[in-house]
C-alpha cells in the first residue's frame, strides 16, 4: 500500500510539533513515546500499520480548534481517529501526522424523549447510545456488527450500516446535527434538534466523509422505540440460486423485513461449529429474515415470508418461537466472521453492493475466480439491500497467497462495478480501496469529488493519503478554462 | 427578452453549459417552472429547459429503485409506480396550487432539488434520503455523476445529499436514481378533537414516541390527525393501542377510513388550508417539535393575524401571516430562538422576496463555508444565481 512520501521538513521538526500540541493539551493527553503509540499503529485493517508522528487526545472542543488551527498554520497533516475499528484503513496513522483521538469525547450530553433524540459526544460508542436509551423503550437504529466498540464519531466518518439498514436506514438517514471543527479552527454546528438543512446539506456530506473534510465534536441522533415484537425466520435452500430468488420475490410482495441475511454453505458450517445455532447443514443458501413490529403484523408476515419461501423452494422453515430463539439464529450471522477465522489463518473481509438482482450471477461469478486465484471465498452478506461480505482465505505469512487474495478481491470489487454495484456499500473506502476508485469513478467524477474536499481543507492536510488514489492541488483543481466566443452556439433547440 | 435552450441529450445538456461558460452568461434551470416563484428572484441570461429530457430510464420493482430522465414529470413516475403498488416514500408535495400555478405539475427532480418532503418525513425521510445517485453537468461543463442504484453505497463522498436542497445551484442533473418503497396495504387516521396547540404537540409527541409507527402527525387548529399506515390486521391493532394511549388527552376520538385519510394527508402535505386568501404570505419553519407551539406563541403575540398548522409532531410549521413589505422575517425567524431551527419564505410577492432573506441566513463561518462549496462545482455562478443568497 502506497502512501504519501514522508515530509522530511515535518519530521525534523518533531519536538517542536510536540511541545507545541503539549501547550494545547496538557498532561497525558500527548503520547510520544513508542511504546505508548503503539495502540494507535493501525486500526481494524490491521494488515497495515504505521507509526503516527505523535498521538493527542484532547478533551475539550476548544483543544480541537486550536490543535488544528495550529496544524493549518503550520501545515501539519492530521488523521482523526475514534474507536479506530475501521475496516478500510480509514483511521490508519500517517508517519508525518498527528494522530487525533477523540476517545475522551465519550459523554452523552442529553437525552430528549419527546423530540427523540440524543446529543452525544463523538467518543461514544454506538451501542453505548442504545444501552443509555433502552430503560424507555428507545434505541437507536444503524447496528454495524463492531457497535460495541466502534464510536458515533467514526459511524458519522463512515456513514456506518449493519442488518437492519433496509428497514430503518443508514447512519446518514439516523442523524440530526452535528458540530464540527474545520482545520481553520472555526467550530460550526450543522443540523440540531431539526430536520433538514437551511442551506446546503453539509450534514450529509460529513456523513461518510471518511474524517477527510472536519473533525466531528458532537454528535446528535434519532432515537427510535423499540418495535414490539421480533421474530425470525430462518430459510434453508437446496440452491443458491433459490435463497438469492427468495429475497427478491419477499421485497416484490411488499415486504421490507427489519433484516435480510444470507450465508453460503461454508459460512453456514463454520457457523454451525462455531456457535451451533441450529441452522441446516444440507442448505446451499441460508437466509435469516427477521421481522419486527406488532405481534399481529408480525405473525402475518412469517406467514407470508415462509409461503413464499417454501413456493421458491425452501427445504427448511423454521420460525423462533421466543426471544432466546431469535438471537440464537442470529448468534450464527453474528459470528460469522470469527466463525470463519477458525478454518483459515487469515481472511480478507470485502464489501461491494449489487443490485440484488444480480446477486446469482455474481455468486456464480466468484466461484469461477476462486478457482482461477486457488483460494476460497465464503460469502456472508447484507442480502436485502445488496451489500456482499466475501471473505477470502488465505495465509499471510505466505507471501504468493497474500498477494494473489489482493488481486482476487480486486477482481470481486471491478465485479460488483461491472454489474452496476459499487465498491464499497459500508466500509469505506479508506486506504484499502482507494487504488480502485477509478473503476467507478472517471477522473472529472474525482476532480469534482476533490474540489469539494478542496472546500473544507485546502491543504489536504486532513486524513493524507486516503479515499482519492491521486491528490491534485487545489489550486490546479481551481482553475477554469474559459475559451471566450471560441465555441460556436451548439445544435441544440431554442426558442 | 429571454430566450430558452432545451437540451434534448445529456451530451447536448453539457454543451449548452459550457456554452453558457464561454459567452459568460448565466441559466436559469428549470424542469417544468412549477416552483419558479419559490426562492430569490433571478435575473439570468439564459432559461435551461429540462422538459426534453424526460422519461424513465429502468425502473425494477423488486430493486425498489427508479432511474429516471430529469425532466420526467412526478405525475408519471407516481402512475407507474402505482402500477406495481409502490410509491415515492417522501410524499413530494404538490406546491403548484400554493404557488397560485394549477395542480398536478412538477418534476421530481424539481423536488429533490428542494429537498421537499411530505408528512412521512419523520418515518421516511426527505428527497435526500431517497436520491440514491445522480449524473450531470458542472459549472466547468463537464459530465460528472455520483452515488450509484444500489441501497447502501459510501464510496466517495455523498454528493447525492448535497445536491438534494441545492436548488439548482450546484450543477444541472440528467439523471436520477431515486429510492422507492411498497405502498401501505391501508391508510387509517385517527383523529383527535379540540385539543389547543401545546396539548396536541405532546398528544403527537407521545404517539411518535409509541412503538406503533405512525407515520404522519399533523396538528390543525381543532383537529389533530394520526396516521397508521400498513397491512390491514397491524392497522387495526395499532389504531386501538394508539386510542388507549391517548385517552388521557380527553379528546373526543374519530377516524377516517382509507379514502378520506388520502385526501386528508393530500392536504396537509400540500399546505391546502393555507393556500387562501393567495396574497397572505407563508413561511415553513423547521424547528425541534416541542418547540413548535411557543414559536407559533411568540408570533402571535406580535401578529395576531396569524394563522399556523404543524406537521412532522410539531416540527414543522406552516405559517400564513397578512401581507406585508417585509414578510415579518424578523418577527418569523427572531420567535425561533436558541433551541434551534430555521424559517423558508415559501410565499411572497417577487418585490418581497427580492428584499429579505428567503432562506435562513447563516452563522459567518458557515456561510463561507457553503460560498466555497458552490464554488467548487460551479466557480462561476452560471447555475440559478442568488437563488439561494
Amino acid at each position: 500500500m502506497q502512501m504519501p512520501p514522508l515530509d522530511p521538513a515535518i519530521l525534523a521538526r518533531r519536538s517542536e510539533i510536540v511541545a507545541a500540541l503539549r501547550a494545547i493539551v496538557p498532561g497525558e493527553g500527548v503520547i510520544d513515546d513508542l511504546e505508548g503509540m503503539r495502540p494507535y499503529e493501525c486500526d481494524a485493517l490491521s494488515a497495515y500499520r504505521q507509526m503516527p508522528l505523535v498521538v493527542v487526545l484532547p478533551e475539550t472542543v476548544e483543544q480541537v480548534s486550536t490543535i488544528l488551527r495550529y496544524c493549518q498554520d503550520n501545515k501539519v497533516k492530521v488523521v482523526p481517529r475514534g474507536a479506530g475499528t475501521s475496516l478500510s484503513g480509514g483511521s490508519m496513522p500517517v508517519g508525518d501526522a498527528i494522530l487525533l483521538g477523540l476517545g475522551k469525547f465519550n459523554r452523552v450530553l442529553e437525552i430528549d424523549y419527546a423530540n427523540r433524540c440524543a446529543r452525544v459526544q463523538p467518543g461514544v460508542t454506538n451501542l453505548g447510545i442504545s444501552k443509555a436509551v433502552e430503560h424507555e423503550g428507545f434505541y437507536y437504529a444503524p447496528d454495524p456488527s463492531s457497535q460495541i466498540a466502534c464510536s458515533i464519531g467514526g459511524n458519522v466518518a463512515e456513514n456506518s450500516g449493519g442488518v437492519h439498514c433496509l428497514k430503518y436506514g443508514l447512519t446518514t438517514n439516523n442523524l440530526l446535527g452535528i458540530e464540527m471543527v474545520l482545520m481553520t479552527g472555526e467550530v460550526v454546528r450543522l443540523g440540531g434538534k431539526h430536520l433538514d438543512s437551511e442551506g446546503y446539506d453539509l450534514l450529509g456530506v460529513m456523513t461518510g466523509s471518511e474524517g477527510l473534510l472536519g473533525v466531528v465534536t458532537e454528535v446528535t441522533v434519532r432515537l427510535l422505540r423499540k418495535p414490539t415484537t421480533a421474530r425470525a425466520v430462518l430459510l434453508g435452500f437446496p440452491t443458491e440460486a433459490g435463497a438469492a430468488n427468495c429475497v427478491a420475490a419477499v421485497i416484490a410482495s411488499g415486504i421490507i423485513p427489519g433484516g435480510m441475511e444470507m450465508m453460503d454453505k461454508d459460512a453456514v458450517k463454520c457457523a454451525e461449529a462455531y456457535v451451533g445455532a441450529g441452522y441446516p447443514l444440507d442448505a446451499e443458501g441460508l437466509l435469516i429474515v427477521e421481522l419486527d413490529g406488532p405481534p399481529v403484523e408480525v405473525d402475518y408476515l412469517v406467514e407470508r415470508v415462509a409461503e413464499i419461501a417454501r413456493g421458491r423452494g425452501a427445504t427448511t422453515v423454521r420460525v423462533s418461537n421466543d426471544e432466546q430463539e431469535r438471537e440464537l439464529f442470529w448468534a450464527g450471522r453474528k459470528a460469522a466472521f470469527p466463525a470463519v477465522g477458525q478454518i483459515t489463518p487469515d481472511y480478507m473481509c470485502l464489501d461491494g453492493s449489487v443490485p440484488r438482482g444480480r446477486l446469482v450471477e455474481v455468486l456464480a461469478e466468484m466461484r469461477e475466480m476462486s478457482k482461477k486465484h486457488h483460494l476460497r471465498v465464503v460469502n456472508v452478506f447484507h442480502a436485502g439491500d445488496g451489500n456482499l461480505h466475501p471473505l477470502i482465505l488465505f495465509d499471510a505469512n505466505d507471501a504468493d497467497e497474500l498477494h494473489r487474495a489482493e488481486e482476487f478481491g480486486a477482481d470481486i470489487l471491478r465485479l460488483c462495478v461491472r454489474v452496476g454495484g459499487v465498491l464499497t456499500g459500508e466500509h469505506g473506502v479508506g486506504i484499502e480501496k482507494r487504488d480502485l476508485m477509478g473503476v467507478q469513478f472517471t477522473e472529472i467524477d474525482l476532480d469534482q469529488q476533490m474540489r469539494l474536499k478542496c472546500a473544507f481543507d485546502p491543504d489536504h492536510l486532513l486524513n493524507p493519503g486516503k479515499v482519492f488514489p491521486q491528490l491534485r492541488r487545489c489550486a490546479e483543481l481551481g482553475r477554469v478554462v474559459v475559451h471566450h466566443n471560441k465555441l460556436p452556439f451548439p445544435d441544440i433547440p431554442r426558442f | 427578452m429571454t430566450s430558452t435552450i432545451k437540451p434534448r441529450s445529456p451530451e447536448e445538456l453539457r454543451q449548452a453549459v459550457e456554452w453558457a461558460l464561454n459567452e459568460g452568461t448565466t441559466l436559469d434551470v428549470r424542469g417544468q417552472g412549477s416552483k419558479i416563484a419559490l426562492g430569490k428572484p433571478m435575473v439570468c441570461g439564459q432559461v435551461l429547459d429540462l422538459s426534453g429530457l424526460s422519461g424513465v430510464v429502468d425502473y425494477a420493482p423488486e430493486e425498489l429503485v427508479v432511474t429516471l430522465r430529469a425532466g420526467t414529470p412526478i405525475s408519471e413516475i407516481e402512475a407507474l409506480l402505482a402500477q406495481r403498488n409502490q410509491m415515492l416514500a417522501f410524499e413530494p408535495p404538490d406546491l403548484g396550487p400554493l404557488l397560485g400555478r394549477e395542480a398536478g405539475q412538477g418534476t421530481l427532480v424539481g423536488a429533490v432539488m428542494g429537498n421537499l418532503a411530505g408528512p412521512r418525513r419523520l418515518s421516511a425521510g426527505a428527497a435526500r434520503d431517497h436520491l440514491l445517485g445522480f449524473s450531470g453537468v458542472n459549472g466547468r461543463g463537464e459530465s460528472f455523476k455520483s452515488g450509484g442504484k444500489v441501497m447502501k453505497n459510501v464510496t466517495g463522498y455523498d454528493l447525492s445529499k448535497l445536491l438534494a436542497g441545492s436548488w439548482g445551484t450546484l450543477a444541472v442533473l440528467d439523471q436520477v436514481s431515486v429510492k422507492v418503497l411498497p405502498a401501505p396495504d391501508q391508510t387509517r387516521t385517527l383523529l383527535l378533537l379540540g385539543l389547543d396547540d401545546a396539548t396536541a404537540v405532546r398528544a403527537m409527541c407521545a404517539a411518535l414516541g409509541s412503538p406503533h409507527e405512525v407515520s404522519g402527525a399533523a396538528h390543525l387548529p381543532g383537529k389533530t390527525a394520526l396516521r397508521i399506515e400498513g397491512v390491514a390486521p397491524s392497522v387495526e391493532a395499532r389504531l386501538t393501542a394508539l386510542r388507549e394511549l391517548l385517552i388521557e388527552t380527553g379528546a373526543r376520538m374519530e377516524e377516517l377510513g382509507t379514502l378520506e385519510s388520502r385526501v386528508f394527508w393530500r392536504e396537509v402535505r400540500d399546505v391546502a388550508p393555507l393556500k387562501a386568501p393567495p396574497d397572505a404570505v407563508v413561511w415553513k419553519i423547521s424547528c425541534p417539535p416541542t418547540e413548535g407551539p411557543a414559536i407559533v406563541a411568540r408570533i402571535k403575540a406580535l401578529r395576531p393575524l396569524a394563522e399556523a398548522f404543524y406537521d412532522w409532531s410539531g416540527g414543522l410549521i406552516w405559517l400564513a401571516l397578512p401581507p406585508s413589505v417585509d414578510a415579518d422575517h424578523a418577527i418569523v425567524r427572531g420567535a425561533i430562538g436558541v433551541k434551534g431551527g430555521h424559517a423558508t419564505l415559501i410565499r411572497a410577492p417577487e418585490a418581497v422576496r427580492a428584499a429579505v432573506p428567503v432562506f435562513q441566513p447563516q452563522p459567518t463561518a458557515l456561510a463561507a463555508l457553503a460560498s466555497r462549496v458552490k464554488e467548487s462545482f460551479d466557480p462561476k455562478r452560471l447555475f440559478n444565481p442568488g437563488r439561494m443568497s
